[in-house]
């Protein structure tokens, strides 16, 4: 069981921190293995699990009737490319019950599958076609799993981390063939990326002593 | 002669096409004037705005928000700057909080005119059109008095907003909310009991609770299936709290529901910004942090630690811890939310961008399966996309 850093901001909270710990407490319980930690940070729960796991996890957490996480805002991925499992999938879950939100981490590298979850909640749906074209991350037993954003017959995923701003091909209309063709990106010049990061200890730990500590350590 | 089978016929419903609220491309596969699967395509104004604002300090990336619904600007710059205001634990000064929560019902009503005007269009009402943009016009008057831009206003920094409002605005913008009712009397009389209008609209594209929730359907097209849902009360954000409103929710789910929850929403907004200018404190706009917000102009030129402030802050930026954090806020079109992932840099790692009408616009085969291809324009039209932020 993770560490339980708690926020309070002086804002009017999502939900008061004991319903939230209550609630960790019953997902433990109901999930037992399926989750590898549980937090709470920035007044919402954190469960970090694995692609065998998740559907039996996403299962229990929409149809458990106390906890009844019943829509899934939203399903995105991050990219880290030091770490040993390339991507991190990213699902955001909504009670309106308890008025909660939890959020899933589950780790997926390049070239492995992450199960497809539009069984469970068709608001995936388009969610996973986005992560397979801006990730590649692959989605076994999707339906329908194109393209979605990006232009007809692009290539690459441009939301990696090694893929450049500026792209590999641009498109232009040529008057002779009296169609829109694509061509290797020529830039009039150079790509020009300031990095003003002070070489000193620069603001960092100076915003506010004590704001740093007060927001839930990612990883 | 043998029976004949007739072979479903794909169209081809835009790219180019009045109908479409911008550049949707939906293959329809008809059978006959029915609806036998419906696939839009999207992209087409994918900016690669969530890449590109993982090259920009924080401040930077703000007036990317403007761009995607760029129908209510203020309101998706809340999202960006409440999350920064969560990460780095700052406080917003009560009057900005009071200018930001004005401005994102004027959006909403600046929202919420251009769709229920451009959705009568789209059924064949063409003067809601002409009587509503005389009004957006104004509205966006009131914008362009706050922060000079019309439609990219960039007025809602981490920490409160940019600027004071000018002397007499608020008069202004009270003078006019008293007469917007008179002009939403005016819609309701071309439409709500028009007949034309409600055989366009009721009983079309009618989706169920369940389902709305299911293919992450929020905003006024939820609640018009029934659910009582609305972040503004629920999990609300600045000054809300002591806002007094009501939520309309609608019963049947169709076109025409979607349509009546948005005119009531209207005015509820109303009621809002009546609260917002009667109970205006004075006192600062932006949190008087340095290390975050910009030193006023006259300081600057009087005080080198606010000179370097400056300079630090519009090059470097400021830092955010790491950490991640996701924040929703009830734009008008539905819940809009921000999900940062932060390195402890100037730049934000990941920003991800949780559009409303992305997920409307994956709900369109579903609503408009078994309908008549007229029918598929009033469900588009009564979802309320924008291809902005669809996107992105």
């Amino acid at each position: 069981m993770g560490e339980m850093d708690q926020i309070e901001d002086g804002r009017a909270t999502d939900t008061a921190p004991s319903a939230l710990e209550t609630m960790v407490v019953h997902l433990q319980h109901l999930l037992g293995d399926a989750v590898s930690s549980a937090d709470i940070s920035g007044g919402q729960i954190i469960l970090r699990t694995t692609s065998p796991a998740l559907i039996t996890l996403l299962t229990s957490l929409r149809d458990d009737v106390v906890a009844s996480f019943n829509q899934l805002t939203d399903l995105t991925a991050v990219d880290y490319p030091d770490r040993p499992e390339r991507f991190e999938m990213v699902y955001q879950l909504l009670s309106m019950k308890n008025n909660m939100r939890l959020r899933i981490l589950m780790p997926v590298d390049e070239g492995q599958t992450a199960p497809s979850v539009v069984g469970l909640f068709n608001s995936a749906n388009w969610a996973e076609r986005e992560v397979w074209d801006m990730f590649g991350i692959f989605f076994a037993g999707h339906p329908d799993l194109r393209r979605l954003l990006t232009d007809y017959g692009f290539e690459g995923h441009p939301l990696r981390k090694d893929f450049p701003l500026t792209g590999h091909v641009e498109v232009r209309y040529d008057d002779t063939l009296r169609r829109v063709v694509n061509e290797p990106v020529s830039l009039v010049q150079e790509f020009r990326d300031f990095d003003f990061l002070s070489p000193w200890e620069g603001m960092q730990g100076q915003i506010d002593a004590g704001s740093a500590d007060k927001v839930g350590k990612g990883e | 002669m043998a029976e004949m089978q007739i072979k479903p016929i794909t169209m081809n419903f835009g790219p180019q096409h009045p109908a479409a609220h911008g550049v949707l491309r939906l293959v329809l596969e008809m059978d006959g004037e029915v609806i036998e699967r419906a696939d839009p395509h999207v992209g087409l104004l994918h900016r690669g705005t969530e890449k590109l604002i993982e090259h920009k300090t924080y401040l930077q990336a703000l007036p990317y928000f403007d761009r995607l619904d760029y129908v209510s600007p203020m309101n998706q710059e809340h999202a960006w700057a409440l999350s920064i205001e969560k990460a780095l634990g700052i406080t917003v000064p009560r009057r900005a909080q009071y200018i930001r929560v004005l401005y994102c019902e004027i959006g909403r009503i600046l929202n919420h005119i251009m769709n229920l005007t451009t959705f009568a269009i789209d059924v064949g009402a063409m003067t809601p059109l002409l009587w509503g943009f005389e009004e957006r016009e104004q509205l966006m008057g009131f914008y362009e008095r706050a922060c000079g831009a019309r439609l990219h206003a960039a007025y809602f920094r981490p920490g409160g907003v940019h600027q004071d409002l000018p002397d007499g605005l608020l008069d202004e913008i009270s003078q006019w909310a008293a007469k917007f009712p008179s002009f939403i009397d005016d819609l309701e009389m071309l439409l709500t009991d028009n007949r034309i209008f409600k055989q366009r609209t009721v009983d079309i594209g009618v989706i169920s609770e369940e389902d709305a929730l299911d293919f992450g359907m929020t905003g006024p097209c939820l609640r018009a299936s029934g659910v009582a849902w609305d972040l503004r009360k629920t999990q609300p954000y600045d000054v809300y709290p002591e806002m007094e409103f009501d939520v309309p929710i609608g019963k049947t789910g169709d076109c025409y529901a979607r349509y009546l929850v948005r005119v009531e929403e209207m005015r509820q907004s109303l009621r809002i910004i009546d609260q917002c200018i009667a109970n205006m404190p004075e006192g600062p706009v932006l949190a008087e942090n340095n290390k975050v917000t910009p030193p006023k102009r006259g300081e600057m030129k009087n005080s080198m630690e606010a000179l370097i402030h400056h300079f630090k802050l519009y090059t470097e930026g400021f830092h955010v811890p790491e950490g991640e954090s996701y924040t929703a806020v009830e734009a008008p079109k539905g819940e809009f939310g921000v999900y940062v992932v932060a390195d402890g840099s100037n730049r934000p790692y990941r920003c991800k961008i949780r559009a409303p009408g992305f997920y409307f616009m994956a709900a369109v085969d579903h609503l408009s399966r078994g309908h008549m291809l007229a029918d598929s324009v009033a469900i588009i039209g009564s979802l309320d996309v924008v291809f902005g932020e669809i996107d992105r």
